[in-house]
């Protein structure tokens, strides 16, 4: 794969609700710091690729709304319909094809919609959707399969949760930096067995941009480039009685892959930090365990023996991750910014020393169907 | 510039999408929801390849690629592999909270159905076998299955 | 460094108004094993699927995720492209950039649409701002119409001009079986008689709905050629989504967006005379004033001059530059699949495929998308490489 690198990146802080912004604004206002943050102009963006989700947005051609505010005007432009980690990858492929210079910006407002009629919708019509299945109770389910398998208890998931949002006291961007207890997150209220209001991520407003660059494009940038050593995605079967929901299969296909690209051999030592798309409390644990850094079921194991907190041997999520902000299709994009922010040195109050290989992760469709991992290196 | 933006009020408009749909739902998938109609049966079928026996039944096997083309009469009962107990209410629920959703393995598949379980919450754990019960009015939908009853 | 791409096989349903003996899944897996076949591989032989639709005509959130079973997304690689009217040659434009960047060396690419499960109009409505526009300048039609009566105004050109188009496209369909309006040509006077929807635009003025599917395959140089004996190469492709609000497009001037991303695109490709350049053309017309005044737009013919140049015979079969052999978008429209279908009935064109709608001896082909906000993506197919 040719060098590439992303040179810039954009995010509006996370908010429950964003009421003065309209999905115009925020898609300007990170575009904006973007390209601020590479030291770029409009014209040195060559192609944009937008991502955003028309029943998120209410909208037909949900990316009609943002296109311009994108700096697409006159200017090569497509739209994924996913998490931002496909979008960007799409963006990287468009470097890798010819263009100079591509601009991935997601944007999403949960407080605009429902969010369970709005997942419920992600439901086969048919079979599940008039069940009123949603992305918490599928989850649930999950949770509920991943538990029952290795034995796990709800308070091993609940040091996510502790982790996670305490972590998010150091980002000035997250949503709901906590101090919480494991008690905290046993006695908040059960939404769905055994999922509990603080083992779930909150709704949220948000947009991000990244701007992906070839290495003689990466020059002109005033970032130091944080280079895309490999990037892979694959999905699973798409009914939940088909999958085997405690089996992240496709995760470690795409893991593999882009591990193969990136060179990387042995996970646990080779990469430096993660930043995974952990939804709910439960999914932290299953998707290392799909990843490669611990032997299945032993998710929770390394959570509890400190391996990942931020002091530990593999920090995961010092941004406060998903749960502690969620503005969808975003919320992948965010995670691959972070890693970049922590190559470079510039992620502030929670910067993690000697950061030269992260792991970003992004997610699709319910209970993790489909998975999309990034390698990002310093070199 | 910036002085008068302080003093906007943020307006909002609602709005709601109002769109009806007529879903097809194919012919494989008729025939099941006939048969949960008509006979309170669940039929599912075989891909001759890999040997999955799938509910509901699927036109094609989704791994080998290739179309099913035999039935199998399946039971009305299983076992839980995996559920959640619903405690929040929304307007699209089939049911009053606490309902749960379940993943059975009906005897003789080898995929889970998901479908609710409405009573007896209490005696709900993985593993317990449970048995549809069919609503009097059915119309070839997946409702026809009222819920799953815990034996 | 970017790789050469081709497209070596294609798919797709036959089209109708209602397929009620299928659901979504199933027709989309009628166009891949089709597609498949073209090419005679098989699903494992496919490194990575894209698929695109219009969301709220079929309500399925995540539909690369939903379409698995289908698409034949098990364990592979699958993203979703969703552009409105243009979702078609986005999902084509989005197959060669994962081929040309390195990573996959066959993609397919599925486009579809089940409009018969949905109000198109009612749906295709939400695409405009819900605070400025959606009360009043919404669905399909209406932007049409200003546009069709500003272009008769400026130039003097009569419905029946338009009627020609028509009746064009519907002469084609009759060598397209996969069309919707197979066995079902008009006359001009069929069309001049047709219910007036909105001045000046008639009911045979426009595109039908439609449940079908499309799927296409792309493949890297070194690997098209041993899939199909005459790969149709990509030389180009270009899109430009200009405007937002329709209140923003400016209806007395040639399509802005269709004259730049033409433009660009045929100067990537090489083309200096695309008139005489160009061999066929599937270009998305959704209605019949596009194929007076969009032509103009490409630079097939100057200002004003699209009614004479389809006068002349020039855009029917056996012309000098026949337009969709296929019937085009006024034969059959499954949104979704569209300009997909523009795509593939483009590269048949190459590949040698077209059975009846054949045109002979073709080097240059070019195939349109439109939608959303007067938006325009154009792709130049070739026998020869770039």
């Amino acid at each position: 794969m040719d060098k590439i690198a992303i040179v810039g990146v954009g995010q509006t802080t996370y908010k429950r609700k964003r009421q003065a912004d309209i999905f115009y604004d925020m898609v300007y206002e990170v575009t904006v710091k973007a390209m601020q943050d590479a030291g770029y102009t409009l014209d040195d963006i060559d192609n944009v690729v937008t991502v955003s989700n028309d029943f998120l947005d209410g909208r037909t051609i949900s990316c009609m709304a943002v296109q311009e505010a994108a700096g697409a005007h006159d200017k090569n432009v497509s739209t994924i319909e996913g998490d931002g980690t496909f979008g960007a990858f799409y963006g990287a492929m468009r470097v890798l094809g010819g263009f100079g210079t591509t601009l991935v910006v997601a944007h999403s407002k949960g407080s605009e919609g429902d969010p369970r009629v709005i997942t419920n919708a992600m439901f086969d019509p048919i079979y599940h959707r008039s069940l009123g299945l949603d992305a918490i109770s599928s989850s649930a389910i999950q949770a509920n399969a991943y538990m029952d398998r290795y034995g796990l208890s709800e308070e091993q998931f609940a040091l996510v949760s502790v982790k996670n949002h305490k972590n998010a006291q150091r980002n000035p961007y997250a949503q709901l930096p906590l101090e919480l207890t494991v008690d905290d997150v046993m006695q908040s209220r059960m939404i769905a067995d055994p999922l509990k209001l603080l083992d779930c991520s909150p709704v949220s407003d948000g947009a991000a941009a990244v701007i992906i660059a070839n290495e003689d494009r990466a020059k002109k940038a005033r970032t130091k480039p944080v280079w895309i050593k490999g990037v892979a995605h694959c999905a699973d079967a798409y009914f939940l009685g088909d999958r085997d929901l405690t089996d992240p299969k496709a995760l470690k296909d795409a893991a593999k892959r882009a591990y193969t690209m990136a060179g990387i051999n042995t996970p646990i030592k080779e990469i430096d930090l993660v930043e995974l798309y952990d939804a709910f409390s439960y999914m932290e644990p299953l998707w290392l365990e799909g990843m490669g850094f611990c032997d299945p079921g032993k998710g929770a194991d390394i959570t509890e023996k400190g391996i990942t907190a931020l002091d530990g041997k593999l920090p995961v999520n010092p941004s406060g991750g998903v749960l502690s902000a969620h503005p969808v299709l975003v919320a992948g994009l965010t995670r691959i910014i972070e890693a970049v922010l922590q190559i470079r040195g510039d992620a502030g109050e929670h910067q993690i020393d000697g950061v030269n290989t992260a792991l970003a992760h992004g997610l699709n469709g319910p209970c993790g169907q489909s998975h999309c991992v990034w390698m990002l290196g310093r070199k | 510039m910036k002085d008068w933006l302080d003093n906007v009020p943020e307006l909002t408009v609602k709005g709601q999408i109002k769109l009806p749909y007529t879903w097809s739902v194919g012919e494989v998938g008729s025939k099941f929801l006939v048969a949960l109609r008509d006979e309170k049966k669940f039929l599912g079928n075989r891909c001759s390849t890999c040997n999955t026996t799938y509910v509901p039944p699927r036109k094609n096997c989704g791994m080998c690629f290739r179309d099913i083309n035999e039935w199998v009469e399946l039971a009305d009962e299983g076992v839980v592999m995996a559920y959640t107990i619903v405690r929040y209410a929304y307007s699209l629920q089939p049911a009053a909270v606490p309902f749960a959703y379940v993943i059975i393995k009906l005897d003789g598949a080898d995929v889970g159905f998901v479908h609710i379980i409405k009573d007896n919450l209490d005696k709900l754990k993985n593993g317990v076998r449970v048995r549809a019960s069919f609503k009097e009015d059915r119309k070839g939908h997946i409702l026809d299955i009222d819920s799953f009853i815990i034996l | 460094m970017a790789r050469r791409v081709a497209i070596v096989g294609t798919g797709q349903t036959h089209h109708k108004s209602h397929r009620i003996d299928v659901n979504g899944k199933e027709l989309i897996n009628e166009a891949v094993t089709r597609a498949l076949d073209d090419c005679e591989l098989t699903i494992a032989d496919i490194d990575a699927i894209i698929i695109g639709n219009m969301d709220h005509f079929e309500s399925i959130n995540y539909v690369d995720t939903w379409s698995i079973e289908g698409s034949g997304g098990y364990m592979k690689p699958i993203m979703k492209v969703t552009t409105g009217g243009t979702t078609g040659t986005s999902v084509a434009i989005a197959g060669y950039y994962h081929v040309a960047s390195g990573i996959f060396d066959k993609v397919l690419c599925i486009g579809w649409e089940k409009n018969s499960e949905s109000d198109t109009t009612t749906a295709i409505v939400t695409c405009s701002d819900p605070i400025w526009d959606r009360f009043s300048y919404s669905g399909a039609i209406p932007s049409l119409a200003t546009e069709a009566s500003a272009y008769m105004e400026q130039y003097g050109a009569t419905q029946e001009d338009a009627a020609y188009v028509a009746v064009r496209e519907r002469t084609h369909a009759q060598n397209n079986p996969y069309a919707q309006m197979y066995n079902r040509p008009i006359t001009i006077e069929d069309v001049m008689n047709s219910a007036m929807l909105t001045y000046p635009i008639k009911l045979l003025d426009v595109c039908p709905r439609t449940d079908g599917a499309c799927a296409v395959v792309f493949a890297a140089e070194g690997v098209a050629e041993k899939i199909a004996p005459q790969p149709a190469w990509i030389k180009s492709c270009s899109v430009r989504h200009t405007t937002t609000w329709f209140g923003d497009v400016d209806y007395n001037t040639g399509m802005l967006s269709l004259k730049r991303a033409s433009r660009e695109a045929f100067e990537t490709a090489g083309i200096k005379s695309p008139v005489d350049e160009i061999d066929v053309a599937e270009l998305y017309l959704p209605y019949s004033y596009a194929g007076l005044k969009w032509i103009e737009a490409i630079g097939f013919c100057g200002p004003g001059e699209g009614p004479r140049f389809i006068r002349d015979g020039n855009t029917n079969m056996g012309g000098k530059l026949p337009i969709n052999p296929s019937g085009g978008v006024m034969s059959t429209n499954c949104i979704g699949a569209t300009a997909l279908l523009r795509t593939a009935e483009a590269a048949i064109q190459i590949l040698g495929k077209g059975d009846k709608r054949q045109v002979p001896d073709v080097t240059n082909a070019m195939a349109t998308g439109f939608g959303g906000c007067w938006w325009s993506d154009v792709i130049i197919l070739s026998k020869d490489k770039p």
